[in-house]
């Protein structure tokens, strides 16, 4: 069974008055453990679909199986305990809780779910580490530098164990060097834990890392195809 | 779903953040709970006050005084017709129903004198029933009896100011003092009563049967006068029908004619202290009402401070929605967030209140009382005015879009 299945997906706004298409039917399948990455210029729809398929936002039409189960028509806070067990969020913007440490960042998915107090901070230790983030834990994300900012909201997306982690352009905010360093995890996370990382890019450096490039244009695929 | 203990914490940093603000919302918190009790204090001190007056007076009082005699068209003051009579008093008390005692009063200064101390005060010739219509007990030796009063004996009942005065620490019981040069034995100490509604001291007394004041002491021209009589009626209830029946019996017995007024004079005390205890609650009443508005500005400080929250931290709420916080995971952390404002500012506004309370009953001498249930109340009051007003600004967080409220500036 495939990780991500999409029937006809579509998406269509309403802006003052108009229906907006942001997405005309898309039908993918990614399998588990897949490095996918998307790509389009903006209005593409390749940003809607990205919500879609984590789960954030409710398609207008299609289907969205996510492991079989469909997941369109669910309530939002089913929607939100999907997010919160299977998948793994990576902005652009890191999106850090601000005045907060690195670990009660990381910590944050899990206490959503129950996790005792204990068993959160040794798993959000666990992955602060896997991230080479260890002496870390008590800085803020004011006292971090870029690349360290982004390795914690990886950590944080690793947390639960989701199999899947959507990455939205993750190092647009970053340097070459840091974005290779960035990338290099992604890879590694993918090969080494089989966990299907799906990340939005416009650079193509970028997208090479990945094993397939799904190109968005106007609410459609144009090329899907699969690299080295 | 999200547990208690790391709620309040979000919610403590998230005060921390802004001390200043949460300061000064709280300050409306403190504000308003601490008019309020400090305004309850002071409206339960006043009719606690006018409770211990009524009980000092004794409940259900009424007093019958001779009606002001006319001479030459002159009228003259209440009680200076000799109308009432212990024969009067002996009526009532057999034949009105809605009474339970009677005690007549015929009484005056007069100097008392033991051994070489001697001291003035009031002396009062009444009978047993005194003690039951003032509400009073002895702290030692016994009341009059039917034969003191019928024989005239030579007996007394000293109150705890005249044993000061004459006695000092020795114990009074059985000794004998001079009333007027008059030799009276001492049968009974009365308890200590204090200051009466007017400030005079109650304790400066002296009771002596009655007939022995009529014979002995005052010695009056009418037989069996005296100047007032005190009756206890039954009820708070049956005050209006005992003061009926009082005006009837004395009207038959004094032969005042249909067209005539009453020769005396019938007044209901306990009604009057009643009113004054009722006219205070009604005035505690209003005051809290008043420091309860203070507590609702409060309240409304705390909505828009934790509007604007939401508002500043709309990026917050969802990167915490997006890593699966639900939707009471929001609202409990908003919630938890104004209720933190209002219980702690609630605390600091008990303390505050007492204070106040404390500060105005030793500046200006008004009695306050603090009641453990209105700290209770303004406490659970506060928590109130957290949960009513934290409830909207954290519904309004939990129904923000994730995707909008992650791409806020």
């Amino acid at each position: 069974m495939a990780l991500i299945e999409t029937l006809e997906l579509e998406k269509n706004y309403q802006v003052g008055g108009t229906t907006v298409r942001a997405l005309a039917g898309i039908s993918l399948r990614i399998e588990r453990g897949e490095f996918v990455a998307v790509m389009g210029p903006s209005g593409s729809g390749k940003s809607t679909f990205m919500n879609l398929i984590g789960c954030l936002d409710q398609p207008t039409g299609g289907h969205y199986l996510l492991d079989g189960e469909d997941v369109g028509g669910l309530a939002r806070d089913e929607l939100a305990r999907i997010r919160n067990h299977r998948i793994g969020f990576v902005f652009q913007g890191f999106n850090l809780l601000p005045r907060t440490s690195a670990l009660e960042n990381v910590e944050l998915p899990m206490l959503y779910n129950g996790t005792p107090a204990g068993e959160r901070k040794r798993r959000a230790l666990a992955a602060l580490r896997l991230l080479g983030l260890e002496d870390r834990e008590h800085h803020q994300p004011n006292q971090l530098s870029g690349g360290q900012q982004q390795r914690v909201a990886i950590a944080r997306a690793l947390v639960n164990d989701a199999p899947l982690i959507l990455a939205d352009e993750p190092t647009g905010n970053l340097d070459t060097r840091t974005s290779a360093e960035i990338m290099e995890l992604f890879v590694a996370l993918n090969q080494r834990s089989r966990i299907t990382v799906i990340l939005v890019t416009h650079e193509a450096d970028i997208a090479a890392y990945s094993g397939r490039v799904i190109r968005f244009l106007d609410g459609l695929v144009i090329s899907d195809e699969k690299v080295k | 779903m999200i547990g208690i203990p790391s709620t309040l914490r979000i919610s403590l940093r998230a005060l921390r953040v802004n001390k200043m603000r949460s300061g000064l919302t709280m300050l409306g918190i403190i504000i308003g709970v601490g008019a309020v009790i400090a305004m309850v204090a002071i409206g339960t001190g006043a009719s606690r006050k006018i409770e211990q007056q009524i009980s000092s007076v004794g409940s259900n009082l009424i007093m019958i005084r001779p009606g002001s005699m006319t001479s030459g068209g002159l009228r003259m003051g209440l009680g200076t017709q000799a109308t009432l009579t212990t024969g009067d008093a002996d009526a009532i008390e057999r034949e009105c129903p809605a009474v339970s005692a009677v005690a007549p009063s015929l009484s005056g200064a007069a100097q008392v004198v033991y051994g070489n101390q001697n001291w003035s005060t009031a002396v009062d010739g009444t009978t047993q029933g005194v003690l039951i219509v003032k509400e009073w007990s002895l702290v030692s030796g016994r009341p009059f009896t039917d034969q003191d009063i019928r024989n005239a004996t030579k007996v007394c009942l000293l109150g705890q100011t005249v044993v000061e005065s004459l006695f000092g620490s020795m114990d009074p019981l059985g000794q004998v003092i001079r009333i007027k040069k008059i030799p009276f034995r001492v049968i009974g100490v009365l308890e200590k009563k204090g200051q009466s509604l007017m400030g005079n001291d109650q304790d400066d007394i002296i009771y002596v049967p009655v007939t022995t004041a009529q014979k002995k002491i005052f010695g009056t021209t009418v037989p069996g006068r005296v100047r007032m009589i005190m009756v206890k009626a039954v009820s708070t209830e049956a005050l209006e029908a005992a003061e009926q029946q009082i005006t009837d019996l004395l009207r038959q017995r004094h032969r005042i004619g249909p067209k005539q007024e009453d020769d005396f004079v019938v007044r209901n005390l306990t009604q009057m202290l009643q009113l004054a205890e009722q006219s205070t609650r009604v005035m505690s009443l209003l005051l809290g009402a008043i420091a309860s508005v203070s507590l609702l500005v409060g309240g409304i400080g705390i909505m828009n401070i934790m509007l604007v929250s939401v508002t500043e931290r709309t990026r917050e709420i969802g990167i915490r929605m997006a890593v699966g916080a639900k939707t009471w995971d929001i609202r409990l952390q908003f919630i938890i967030e104004a209720l933190t404002l209002s219980l702690i500012g609630g605390v600091l506004g008990i303390v505050a209140g007492i204070s106040f309370s404390k500060v105005l009953s030793a500046a200006l001498g008004w009695s306050t009382v603090v009641s453990l249930p209105s700290v209770l109340l303004a406490f659970v009051f506060s928590g109130l005015v957290g949960i009513f007003f934290g409830f909207y600004p954290a519904y309004k967080a939990s129904l923000l879009n994730t995707i909008d409220a992650l791409r806020y500036e």
